[in-house]
């Protein structure tokens, strides 16, 4: 069996990070990643992002991928593309499936850098074709260059709603609305000032009670909800949509942390259920691994700090070269402290101080 | 840009973007439950369909529910078709292939 040495699962920002450093720290790295291509969320992501230059402030996403790319394949990494990591066998082997063949490859470190998935909510008819995740939407029309529909319901006024919101209009869709359960817009103030300047309503205090048609969705149906979130009867509103993109929240992928034997927590600031893990991104299982969304909800900037923190430690841990992979790990952290400390990264940073608490106990 | 939103664009393929440049591969022929259609290599079969006006991929196991996908990203198990005979494929992640044969998967799929 092969040995894949730092074996990183996952190449979005995250384990590209992690496999950039753990390379150039001269470990030996596996990256493996499900897509013919490398970059994981980034590569839909048409926004420019912000923080500061070394978070690569006002570019954009989609460069962002390219940039990582290019740096991973500078290394002598070895990056296993169409592969999808089904399952864990003791001790330190994966089980590794691409389309016609099954695989096991033995690692010496394991970050597992996997991601979240697109949450759903509950209403009538949520099952219609033509309701998409937010993220599907963002892979149809930024990655293929294909329009999911002509009329576009968005559901959730986070980032995700507003920015994929404006990126419909980019491609020619009209959206007829965006709505919000919760009393406020949920992202950042300029995003929505982009819609609002376009004319689109974003309507607070709204959620949708179910989705029209029999095939596909040929409408929708919102109403008002109160401050318990309860909806206010005589408030439904008919709209005429063929879409309807839910930006409703992410829940980290954590199934193969979960088969490991990681220690598993709770945090709703967090997603859901996660991996716990240290400052070191180091969970409960000695040489595994955690970053990115998978090891709580947050954004790229924090993925990429989290994924440097996580491939500087494990190739420290691996090849004993602590000053050099401690540099790098002090200064991530504190870059990473900083992002947080900022208005949204209030929620993660609770969250990730509750893991630490919770575990204590 | 609001002269454009309300053109309301028939064709759902994207021709002039603001930001993005679209390099779509060589055009190729495949077949939606024994018709004819076009796509683009690179792009996969779930988005080929969709840009040729389909979005009801599958008929659901107990209630014959309409299904589409929801994720695009090979994780929700929305949009499993029989693909060149092959039930359960997971058509979000599958890449178009010139002469591939696709059909809606109704239940879970004779193998």
């Amino acid at each position: 069996m092969k040995d894949g040495g730092i074996v990183i699962v996952g190449g979005g920002p995250a384990g590209l990070s992690a496999a950039i450093i753990a390379a150039q720290l001269g470990a030996p790295v596996t990256l493996i990643d499900d897509n013919p291509r490398l970059g994981g969320q980034l590569i839909k992501q048409t926004h420019k992002f912000f923080g500061s230059k070394s978070h690569y402030c006002g570019t954009r996403g989609v460069d962002i991928a390219t940039i990582l790319e290019q740096q991973i394949y500078s290394t002598p990494a070895k990056v296993i593309l169409n592969t999808t990591v089904i399952g864990h066998f003791s001790p330190n082997i994966l089980g590794l499936a691409d389309r016609n063949t099954f695989t096991k490859l033995a690692y010496q470190r394991l970050i597992v850098a996997t991601g979240a998935s697109e949450n759903t909510i509950l209403f009538e008819n949520n099952d219609l074709p033509g309701i998409y995740g937010a993220g599907a939407v963002q892979t149809l029309m930024n990655v293929f260059g294909i329009r999911p529909g002509n009329k576009v319901l968005m559901v959730g006024s986070g980032n995700i709603g507003l920015i994929v919101s404006y990126q419909l209009i980019q491609a020619g869709i009209n959206v007829v609305a965006v709505i919000e359960a919760l009393p406020k817009i949920g992202g950042y103030h300029v995003h929505a000032a982009k819609l609002a300047r376009l004319g689109i309503p974003i309507l607070t205090s709204h959620t949708i009670k179910a989705a029209l048609g029999k095939e596909f969705v040929t409408g929708a149906v919102i109403c008002r909800v109160d401050k318990n979130f309860k909806p206010i009867k005589g408030t439904e509103k008919r709209l005429k949509v063929d879409t309807i993109c839910l930006a409703v929240g992410l829940s980290p992928l954590v199934e193969l942390l979960s088969q490991i034997g990681c220690q598993m927590v709770f945090i709703p600031e967090l997603g859901g259920q996660v991996a716990y893990h240290n400052e070191n991104m180091e969970t409960t299982v000695s040489g595994v691994y955690v970053a990115g969304d998978a090891s709580g909800v947050e954004e790229a900037s924090t993925a990429m700090l989290e994924g440097r923190i996580a491939g500087a430690h494990a190739a420290g841990n691996l090849l004993g070269k602590t000053a050099e992979a401690q540099a790098i790990i002090n200064q991530a952290k504190l870059e990473l402290a900083a992002i947080r400390q900022g208005p949204f990264g209030e929620k993660a940073a609770k969250g990730k101080e509750k893991m630490s608490y919770t575990v204590r106990q | 840009m609001s002269k454009r939103t309300s053109k309301q664009t028939a064709p759902t393929r994207i021709s002039d973007h603001p930001i993005l440049k679209f390099e779509r591969g060589r055009e190729i022929t495949f077949y939606f439950e024994g018709k004819p259609m076009k796509g683009y290599e690179g792009e996969t079969i779930a988005a080929a369909l969709v840009a040729n006006g389909v979005k009801l991929f599958r008929y659901s196991e107990k209630h014959n529910r309409a299904r589409g996908f929801f994720c695009a990203v090979g994780k929700c198990s929305s949009c499993l078709m029989v693909v060149d005979g092959k039930p359960n494929t997971m058509v979000c992640m599958e890449p178009l292939r010139a002469g591939v044969t696709v059909e809606r998967q109704r239940g879970r799929g004779k193998i």
